[in-house]
């Protein structure tokens, strides 16, 4: 279903550069109407109903309503997303609720360090096969291989 | 219009498309680029938090061996994929990942991707191949390592790469790329010495079974529009198996995941009538000896017995969900805690990547443990990562190659310099999300090594850039220039909008190159018909008009599809026989051919004549 913007909610992001929508959308779809100060899908037929607009909307103003040719009315679905993990409501067109939370995240956001506790690379290693990390990540001594 | 400002990027290696490809690679690249002291860059169409494929997330990792507890070999692997693609891959490429892809897995693990663990502290197996994981925010955390990796200041987000560029004194080496920004009006011209292409592959080419609002629910992310072949197309490079496309049998109208209904809740695809369709075809596999006789049963084939039993009358078709969660309770015995847990990984799957799935079901009000749900086949899709092998025809790793599979660097086309990752490799099929970060990182660092040996400035050639930039805002102008023939609306008599170039296209394509809506069958008449219209089509892109730069994208996309398109037709034209039934059927050579075709087809565009070619390569066998 495609997303749909409750103009009682968004605000527009005022205090950003754009929408929070805009920004993260993978298609290009979510768009400020300047004159309106809110933000709408400008190309419905392209959603892909991915809800990363719907996940990062600071106002929870972005919600979905299936796909007119193909879905129901009726039913709801959305999320609330943590730093840790997210919860789905599921509302059923005959009302029936069912609620799930599933972890997302085993680590504090922002803490990766792609390259903490590897050795140096080392230009002799560029023409083997190795790849970085290898020694810590690969789980076995040594890296297979087949002669040709 | 407004005139666009140009900006131009110097760099040693440009990777295109920040997916989990291109996170790879920039995740490899920067390690062994620190060492050369080399600039990575970045370039994305929109922001890497969230793009590519695994924007939505994922609920399976469906590529890990598990060899640090002998679960599986790389051998294993090169034997079953060999298997699922009906004998035909690159088994060096195959070999190469499943080698490599444990410790991608591991690292997410690291970095805080959450993963089911069975009690042992194994992760939790859905299927021989596949684990898994929590994974809503897997893109998140990839994104966030490759932007530590790289710098964020060597991203560069909402950038449409729609060129690439060759070296004046050299036509077979790359130099560049050039591409738009979809927020302001500017153009920017990348200048590299190693290109890695690890954007992604071609949906909508062909017409969807929803064709209204419902157009972007397909089943791969509706962003991939095959931006990974066109740019690789044009700049000479050979490509392979550009007609393996993919076809795959998902829940109706919300395109939901089967694999875990299938694999680890052992649910059973029945016909209306209540028949098992694997077993009532059971005969059918005996024509597509040897892949016909082996297991598992390769994908075509399970698709192939589906078509059957749907033109004998018996649909629609039933993934028996309701049968199979009550023997799960049952084994359970009912025990609520349990009932709960089951209930919760089935909806997980859904939530976790395709959304839509879920909210049909509580759309429809449907209850799986009390209800079974339709299965049908999808539209056809062509990319290189997941059960089909369309990409770029690479060199294969030194240690492992044949040689007629090596020319110098892992993963480089066959223009120098050029690079390929994830869907943009061909041949080298079941890579899936890991694979593919797996393929980035070989592919960056190869590119390092290559520019180690190439160190000469990239050169690329002055008046080719111009006369692109000149291009690319070429639909805007068509739209300044026509919009007064109307008063109002979308039809004009000089013009179609992007829109209404994509329709077209998959009208043709779903028609003449064995669509869905064609039953997926065609022939050589029929194909040859189908290049016609193709060619006239090309001719009336470029009146296509674009009103803002939105519109200019979406405008570009087409051109991505065009050529995805073209190729594809010509590929299976070239190939005269039925390799894939269930994927799509030439009606004039409905046979399997081992004799005449165990072999790859490789194709050659030449932009400048405008011309293809298309030559068989030999299928090397890696393993008995």
């Amino acid at each position: 279903m495609p997303t749909f913007v409750n103009p009682n909610k968004c605000d527009g992001c005022q205090a950003l550069d754009r929408p929070a929508c805009m920004y993260i959308c993978p298609n290009d779809l979510m768009l400020l109407d300047k004159a309106l100060g809110k933000a709408y899908n400008q190309e419905p037929d392209q959603c892909w109903e991915c809800y990363s607009c719907v996940k990062t909307c600071p106002q929870t103003a972005i919600e979905m309503r299936g796909y007119a040719d193909v879905v129901p009315l009726g039913a709801r679905l959305a999320p609330l997303r943590g730093t840790d993990s997210i919860i789905w409501t599921v509302k059923f067109r005959n009302n029936e609720t069912k609620r799930f939370r599933y972890p997302i995240r085993t680590t504090p956001w922002g803490s990766i360090e792609p390259f903490h506790g590897l050795v140096e690379p080392n230009i002799a290693e560029l023409k083997n096969s190795s790849l970085c990390g290898q020694e810590k990540f690969l789980g076995v001594d040594k890296l297979p291989v087949i002669a040709p | 219009m407004v005139t666009p400002e140009t900006e131009v990027v110097d760099c040693d290696i440009l990777i295109c498309g920040g997916g989990m490809a291109g996170c790879g690679a920039a995740h490899e690249a920067a390690y062994w680029a620190k060492a050369k002291g080399l600039r990575v860059v970045l370039a994305e169409k929109a922001a890497i938090e969230r793009s590519g494929a695994v924007a939505m997330g994922l609920s399976a990792i469906n590529c890990y061996m598990g060899m640090k507890w002998g679960e599986n070999q790389p051998e294993d692997f090169v034997r079953y994929v060999r298997q699922d693609l009906m004998g035909l891959s690159r088994e060096d490429l195959v070999y190469d990942i499943a080698r490599h892809v444990d410790s991608t897995v591991h690292m997410f693990e690291e970095w805080g991707l959450p993963f089911f663990k069975t009690p042992e502290g194994r992760y939790k197996r859905e299927g021989r191949w596949q684990v898994m994981i929590h994974g809503e925010s897997y893109k998140p955390i990839v994104a966030e390592a490759a932007k530590k990796a790289l710098g964020e200041q060597n991203i560069y987000e909402r950038i449409f790469i729609s060129h690439l560029l060759l070296d004046k004194d050299d036509p077979g080496r790359v130099a560049g790329a050039v591409g738009f920004s979809v927020r302001d009006p500017k153009i920017y011209v990348f200048k590299a010495k190693a290109v890695i292409c690890a954007a992604g592959g071609a949906t909508q080419v062909f017409r969807p079974h929803a064709v209204g609002e419902g157009l972007g629910r397909i089943w791969y992310a509706p962003w991939n529009t095959g931006s990974v072949y066109k740019l690789m197309i044009t700049a000479g490079a050979e490509m392979t198996q550009m007609e393996h496309r993919l076809v795959v049998a998902r829940f109706k109208d919300g395109y939901g995941p089967v694999g875990m209904w299938f694999l680890l809740f052992k649910a059973v695809l029945k016909n209306a009538y209540g028949e098992e369709v694997e077993k009532k075809w059971a005969d059918l596999l005996q024509e597509w000896l040897p892949y016909g006789g082996g297991k598992p049963i390769p994908t075509p084939l399970r698709n192939h017995q589906m078509i059957r039993d749907h033109l004998a009358g018996n649909g629609p078709h039933y993934l028996r969900t309701d049968q199979a969660l009550q023997a799960m309770f049952a084994q359970v015995q009912n025990d609520p805690k349990k009932l709960r847990e089951i209930e919760s990984e089935a909806w997980e799957d859904f939530l976790d990547m395709t959304m839509s799935q879920a909210l049909l079901w509580a759309s429809d009000n449907v209850d799986p443990a009390k209800m079974p749900s339709e299965v049908v086949l999808t539209e056809p899709y062509l990319m290189g990562s997941h059960a089909s092998g369309t990409g770029a025809w690479v060199s294969g790793p030194e240690d492992i190659a044949p040689k007629e599979y090596f020319w110098g660097y892992n993963r480089m086309t066959t223009v120098r310099g050029l690079f390929a990752a994830g869907d943009g490799v061909g041949g080298s099929a079941h890579k899936f999300s890991s694979g593919s970060y797996t393929e980035g990182r070989l592919a960056g660092k190869a590119a390092v090594a290559y520019i180690g040996d190439n160190p000469q400035a990239a050169a690329p050639e002055p008046d080719r850039i111009e006369e692109i930039k000149k291009t690319l805002f070429a639909p805007l102008e068509v739209y300044e220039k026509t919009r007064a023939l109307v008063t109002r609306g979308e039809v004009n008599p000089e013009a179609i909008n992007p829109k209404q170039a994509l329709l077209r296209l998959q009208k043709i394509m779903d028609e003449y190159c064995a669509g869905q809506g064609a039953g997926y069958i065609t022939n050589a008449p029929t194909l040859k018909r189908g290049l016609e219209l193709l060619h006239v089509l090309r001719e009336d892109l470029s009146h296509m008009a674009a009103a803002d730069l939105h519109d200019l994208l979406r405008a570009w996309e087409v051109w991505d599809r065009y050529y995805c398109a073209e190729a594809h037709v010509r590929h299976v034209l070239f190939r005269e026989e039925t390799r894939w039934p269930g994927y799509y059927y030439r009606g004039d050579f409905p046979k399997l051919d081992d004799a005449n075709w165990k072999c790859f087809s490789v194709s050659r565009f030449d932009a400048d004549k405008n011309e293809w070619a298309v030559v068989k390569k030999p299928y090397v066998a890696l393993l008995p």
